[in-house]
């Protein structure tokens, strides 16, 4: 497959995998109110990870279709990279986990508003306003939690060893980053700034250099992906091409 | 006999007041706010409900979840609802029985000219 389908499903999957995660906090939220802020980034996430896969399935041709690509694939089919497939843990991992990734996505899309593709550079447009608005709110809660009280401030902590090194992996590119001179590691300043600004405000440490695992992106994924997708495509596995 | 007694809304007792009082059954302890939502340019805020938030950003942020994910609003406020001051069920008779019999404080009884469209 060419770089830029590979590129594409690149987005929609991280998209889809986060969506698909926090949407398992749907009626499980710590109170209804944030219960349905974070069911509505999931439908923000899933609805980019649409219009991705759109895109991809007109370049795939060959009856490829949005379901097909979200529903068929295997594993190691998704180029996801590996921070959004972590499990959900508590709160605190939960919404760290949001404010790397929707930080990563901010500069991203900003990014890509040139990008020469235009399909992809309008995607990116009509997603930065829901991406500027969950990482609004995913900082809010690092900082409410990291200045909040002895539990939240260890929780996050706990929460900031789990997912640290998952962060590297954003800024390394991949085959087909490389391919279509998509920059990614040029994004890390903007980046580790905004983890820095934030992290400062909600008493937190910046991790000094750990190893930082890779290869979601080139689908070498973690053993957490492959029960999602069990759940994700149970219905189309069991009852191929049931709708409803 | 107590005549005045200024009542806060969260000080009514829960039974009277219809609402839910401030993180009593709710599970947690953060405050109840109350949401205002402009549906469109123009037109007043209206009240749309209350939440729990446990500051007014976040009140703002689950109002904006809550209330405008279908295209409700353009604009939201939000108050705690204990800076509201409201009225005690209780005294609903001595406030609002006596306009009852005063029809002639509607203006019925005019006749408009035709011109006057929508009045």
């Amino acid at each position: 497959m060419s770089s830029i389908i590979n590129y594409t499903l690149h987005l929609a999957d991280n998209a889809l995998i986060l969506g698909q995660r926090n949407s398992e906090w749907c009626g499980h939220g710590p109170v209804l109110e944030q219960d349905i802020a974070i069911t509505n980034i999931s439908l923000d996430l899933i609805g980019q990870a649409r219009s991705f896969y759109q895109y991809a399935a007109a370049l795939i041709g060959d009856g490829a279709t949005e379901d097909s690509l979200a529903y068929l694939r295997t594993e190691r089919e998704f180029n996801n990279c590996l921070l959004v497939e972590q499990p959900n843990g508590d709160w605190a991992q939960t919404l760290l986990r949001q404010f790397f990734f929707s930080s990563y996505q901010f500069y991203l899309y900003r990014y890509l508003l040139n990008h020469p593709d235009t399909r992809i550079a309008a995607i990116a447009e009509k997603s930065l306003k829901e991406v500027s608005y969950h990482l609004r709110w995913s900082s809010e809660w690092v900082i409410r939690l990291g200045d909040g009280t002895d539990e939240s401030h260890r929780r996050l902590k706990a929460a900031l060893d789990e997912l640290w090194s998952y962060t590297g992996e954003l800024f390394l590119p991949a085959g087909y980053e490389k391919d279509l001179g998509i920059d990614v590691a040029s994004l890390e300043v903007d980046w580790s700034k905004k983890v820095k600004d934030i992290f400062d405000e909600a008493n937190l440490a910046v991790p000094g250099n750990v190893f930082m695992q890779t290869g979601g992106k080139s689908g070498m994924h973690s053993e957490h992906l492959g029960h999602l997708l069990t759940e994700l495509q149970y219905m189309q596995r069991t009852f191929p091409g049931c709708e409803w | 006999m107590e005549f005045i007694r200024k009542f806060y809304y969260g000080d009514i007792p829960e039974d009277k007041s219809g609402a839910a009082a401030t993180g009593k059954s709710s599970g947690h302890d953060w405050p109840l706010w109350e949401v205002f939502i402009r549906s469109k340019n123009g037109l007043e805020h209206k009240h749309a409900g209350s939440l729990h938030a446990a500051d007014a950003q976040m009140a703002i942020e689950n109002a904006r979840d809550v209330y405008t994910r279908r295209m409700e609003g353009v604009s939201i406020w939000v108050v705690e609802s204990r800076f509201i001051t409201a009225t005690n069920p209780e005294e609903a008779g001595e406030l609002y029985e006596p306009a009852v019999d005063k029809i002639y404080r509607h203006p019925t009884f005019y006749n408009l000219p035709d011109e006057v469209n929508y009045m």
